[in-house]
């Protein structure tokens, strides 16, 4: 009980404190101050009291986009467990629920971007479902693997299988797909090298260019989806990298907040160092990914 | 005696293929005004009424009931039986048959086609019942004679609109693709003959053969049976047919039809107790590869029905892929595989006859209210259109397979048998689980293209601005179909019930529901959460607005002040990112005019996606066939006294051979 009730915690209250790490290491490359931490927490709050623009050739579709994708991003977030405490539900192929919510809320930010009749959205959302497009297999692979390493099918036991001596035995595999997952961490999250969170007036751009339109509270729930779905995708990751456990509940915990921390961090330190990609470069480096990922497979079958 | 007789749900169930088949027939005699039209919708929603319960509750019963009619034909006593298999496959014939009926009230009313109206519905009473014929039919003469009426039938709803060259065409193609199909279904029906003695199908599992006959008999119903279930390369005659036909016909056609070819392919399975591996192996592999290859082409697709005719393509080989694992499962003594594998084809297949007619009466009602197929001329009519656009939006959801729909019910059992094979010692069979996510993931791309073009944004043409919303007729079906979508994906153990009966009765190895790891009440609780966790915030942000009114202004154009609806993304530019990494499979082709003089006259610019298969491969070959068979024609001259010789020299062929 009381996990879960950290669970839930630690899922609503964290997300947007990694936004605000992430930006603070991008401000500490770049000899900047930066903004505090705690700035994406006030955006929220300051978004949630803002009143709201919408544009005329919108329907009621276009608030739905943002509603549907947070109750998805809200309701996956209680299938993934954080480091080595049980996800508070957990059945037989709940991973595949897990990815197929993201593809529920991809549909309607999507679908709410196409709403505005905007060339520019329009171009962001066919971008979005192309390369998600592509990212989905490595996932799908990547939790093949997880299945023939762990045997079960569900996300809790699958990920909670892996421990130092599995690291041991399958080191290999393992790296190259944590090297897929995080390809798929940032693709997903429309990171740099493949997206750049700060911009949205260049031609480029994937993410920020859909949600141009919104505004007010529904632009609060996208920031929060957003950040959430980081939060998520980042948790499966680390559960994949951090295989160790305390031993102590409260250990554990505090182990996979600071982690969290630590991978807000690197990710920092990759939108620091890299540079955005060429947009045509984008599928090759996702193909690369699902390669990489198929490798892992392959090392673990062999 | 006959009320007697009308409690047995059997007679309700033949009863109601004749009241089917009888449909149009007052409408062929009452050639003026409308009530041949009403009167063969009644006779759709009755047959319907009588036909439903009847089968579901056969189904759950595990009743089985058998037919023999007295016929003088040489072909052995004409079995009709009623088993779960054909049960099972009654339910899409008569869910989707009073649907269309009702829509063509609205869609093609005799008020305004009056010359093609009495045709129209009378083909489409007789295709719905000699699909349900077929389905029934337990004798290979009288199963090849329903095929055949099935076939034409289709054929004449095809060229419903005959004037154009399209049209014809395209029911050539059909008609050409039918009948090679059926030769192969004769080759299969002579060589049972042949291996049985009897034109009467052999019961379940009793059918003994050597391994070379078996797969004879097993190649030729993949070929005659998976041309009509359009399945890769067979599948040629299926876009353009779809796309030409008037809507409600295409919903019969693609919600129904294709799965005539899937239950043939299933009946012929079930007649061996044991399959090679390979048979299972083709199907998985056939059925992948058709469907991402079609789901590929989709995307790039701007006309709405090619789009949703070629996402059936991809259906069809997801539902083929699923049966392909069964016979894995079956063949390598895996009755879990077998189960999942089995269960989520048939799933699937009752899934795809809901919310793919939906698709098509949307698309339908779209092109009622716009006048094109062209979506890269609509735009804008979910202002219009508010009831079309929000069930064609359920359509859309659940065609890519995303929860709380049905599509993600049938699909995550097949992902629970592709991911559970990643535990055997040989794990090829879970490559599947990331080619079935690849699928999905480029039918996302398709049917946001689909939605997003066509009802949201600014209208892109003065048709697409003045569109009117369908009338009450067109949208009770849809809002029928979209409510059962809904239904059978929170609630899939409902479907599963209906399935298990076939499961166990098709493969005897196969352990019903034990098998199924995961409680259908999971669907319930994630879907219900989902929609109640989506209507809390919706009401949360709603509650907001009404205290703080929004201001409405126009889209922000990044700074540029003239934007036109022109500058829109459309259908081809979305699916142009994807159209450039599967070039191999689909290209534009770009005609256009020349530009020159110091003052251009207009010249037009016109692109078309074009399939490489199809245009590369499959043409040429058919034209070097057309130029054999030109020798053949030149025996067809018209002249009847050599006819006459042709007659006799047979005859006379025959007797040498006969003595």
């Amino acid at each position: 009980m009381i996990d879960t009730l950290f669970h839930m915690v630690l899922v609503l209250a964290m997300p947007p404190l990694i936004l605000g790490v992430i930006g603070k290491t991008k401000a500490a490359f770049a000899g900047r101050v930066g903004a505090p931490f705690l700035q994406p927490y006030y955006d929220l709050s300051r978004l949630m009291r803002k009143g709201v623009v919408l544009s005329d050739t919108t329907t009621w579709i276009f608030r739905a986009g943002p509603v549907v994708t947070l109750s998805a991003t809200l309701f996956a977030a209680l299938l993934i467990p954080l480091g080595k405490h049980p996800a508070p539900i957990s059945f037989e192929g709940d991973m595949i629920l897990f990815a197929y919510l993201f593809a529920l809320g991809r549909f309607f930010t999507t679908v709410a971007a196409l709403d505005t009749g905007s060339a520019f959205e329009g171009m962001g959302a066919a971008r979005e479902v192309t390369f998600s497009c592509l990212a989905e297999p490595t996932l799908f692979f990547a939790l093949i693997t997880l299945t023939r390493l762990s045997g079960t099918m569900s996300l809790t036991p699958m990920l909670h299988h892996l421990s130092l001596s599995v690291w041991v035995a399958a080191g290999a595999s393992l790296l190259l797909m944590l090297a897929g997952l995080f390809v798929v961490l940032l693709a997903e999250n429309c990171r740099i090298p493949f997206d750049d969170p700060n911009t949205h007036l260049e031609l480029t751009m994937i993410h920020e260019v859909m949600v141009l339109d919104h505004s007010g509270p529904y632009f609060g729930c996208i920031l929060y989806g957003a950040a959430l779905k980081l939060y998520l995708l980042g948790a499966l990751f680390l559960n994949v990298a951090v295989p160790f456990s305390a031993g102590n509940g409260f250990l554990d915990w505090g182990i996979f907040a600071f982690s969290m921390l630590a991978l807000a961090v690197a990710i920092g330190v990759v939108e620091s160092v890299m540079a955005r990609l060429r947009l045509i470069r984008v599928p090759q480096l996702l193909v690369a990914a699902m390669i990489l990922t198929a490798f892992s497979l392959v090392l673990v079958v062999r | 005696m006959f009320p007697e007789m009308m409690r047995d749900p059997a007679v309700l169930v033949i009863t109601a293929i004749v009241i089917a088949a009888c449909s149009g027939v007052p409408g062929l005699f009452l050639r003026r005004g409308r009530f041949g039209q009403h009167a063969a919708t009644a006779g759709a929603l009755v047959a319907a009424l009588l036909a439903l319960p009847a089968l579901i509750s056969m189904l759950v019963t595990g009743a089985k009931t058998g037919f023999t009619v007295d016929w003088n034909l040489p072909f052995g006593a004409c079995e009709l039986a009623l088993d779960p298999l054909s049960l099972f496959f009654l339910i899409p014939i008569f869910l989707v048959f009073p649907a269309g009926s009702l829509y063509a009230l609205g869609y093609w009313p005799a008020a305004s086609h009056r010359s093609s109206e009495p045709s129209v519905t009378f083909f489409y009473g007789l295709l719905s019942a000699a699909m349900a014929l077929v389905v029934v039919a337990r004798n290979g003469a009288l199963f090849m004679i329903a095929w055949e009426v099935m076939a034409l039938a289709g054929y004449f709803l095809l060229i419903t609109e005959h004037e154009e060259s399209e049209v014809r065409s395209a029911g050539i193609v059909y008609l050409i693709a039918s009948h090679v199909g059926a030769a192969s279904l004769l080759v299969l029906f002579s060589q049972l003959r042949l291996a049985t003695g009897s034109f009467v199908f052999p019961a379940t599992g009793s059918l003994q053969l050597a391994a070379t006959s078996a797969s004879l008999i097993f190649t030729a119903a993949l070929v005659g049976f998976g041309s009509k279930a359009g399945i890769m390369p067979l599948h040629i005659w299926l876009p353009s047919a779809h796309a030409n036909a008037p809507s409600h016909v295409s919903a019969l056609l693609s919600g129904v039809m294709l799965k005539i070819g899937i239950y043939g392919i299933l009946r012929v399975v079930s007649f061996f107790p044991g399959q090679p591996l390979w048979w299972g192996g083709l199907l998985t592999a056939a059925g992948l590869t058709s469907a991402l290859m079609g789901i590929s082409i989709a995307s790039a697709q701007k006309d709405i029905k090619r789009l949703l005719a070629y996402s059936s393509i991809e259906n069809l080989g997801i539902i083929t892929a699923g049966i392909g694992m069964a016979l894995v499962g079956q063949s390598t003594a895996n009755p879990r595989l077998a189960y999942l594998g089995l269960a989520g084809a048939l799933f699937h297949v009752l899934n795809h006859s809901m919310f793919k007619p939906l698709l098509f009466f949307g698309a339908g009602s779209v092109m009622h209210a716009t006048g094109t197929r062209d979506m890269d001329r609509m735009g804008g009519l979910a202002a219009r259109m508010p009831w079309s656009a929000a069930l064609s939006l359920a359509g859309a959801i659940a065609i890519c397979g995303l929860p709380p729909f049905n599509g993600f019910a049938s699909e995550f059992l097949l992902y629970l048998g592709f991911f559970g094979e990643a535990r055997a010692p040989e794990p090829y069979l879970a490559l599947g689980a990331p080619v079935l996510a690849l699928v999905g993931g480029v039918a996302l791309i398709s049917f946001v293209k689909l939605f997003g073009t066509t009802f949201l944004g600014a209208p892109r043409s003065p048709g697409a601005a003045h569109g009117h919303e369908a009338p009450a007729t067109m949208l009770a079906p849809m809002v029928l179909l979209a409510l059962l979508s809904l239904s059978c994906g929170l609630f899939p153990q409902l479907v599963l019930a209906l399935v298990n009966p076939v499961v166990r009765s098709v493969s005897a190895a196969t352990p019903g529901p034990a098998a199924l790891p995961i409680q259908a009440l999971w669907f319930t609780v994630a879907g219900a959460s989902l929609l109640v966790l989506a209507a809390a915030l919706f009401w949360y942000l709603r509650r907001r607005q009404s205290l703080f009114p929004a201001d409405r202004g126009p889209t922000w154009g990044c700074g540029y002040l003239r934007p036109t609806a022109r500058m829109q993304y459309t259908a081809s530019s979305f699916g142009d990112m994807l159209g450039s990494l599967a070039g191999s499979l689909i290209r534009t082709r770009i005609t256009r005019g020349v530009i020159a003089g110091v003052a251009p006259a207009a010249v037009r610019l016109s692109y078309t996606p074009e399939e490489t298969i199809l245009y590369r491969v499959i043409q040429p070959l058919v034209s070097l066939v057309g130029i054999a068979f030109s020798f053949i024609r030149r025996l067809q001259h018209g002249e009847v006294q050599i006819y006459i010789l042709y007659i006799f020299a047979t005859l006379f062929l025959l007797m040498l051979w006969v003595r």
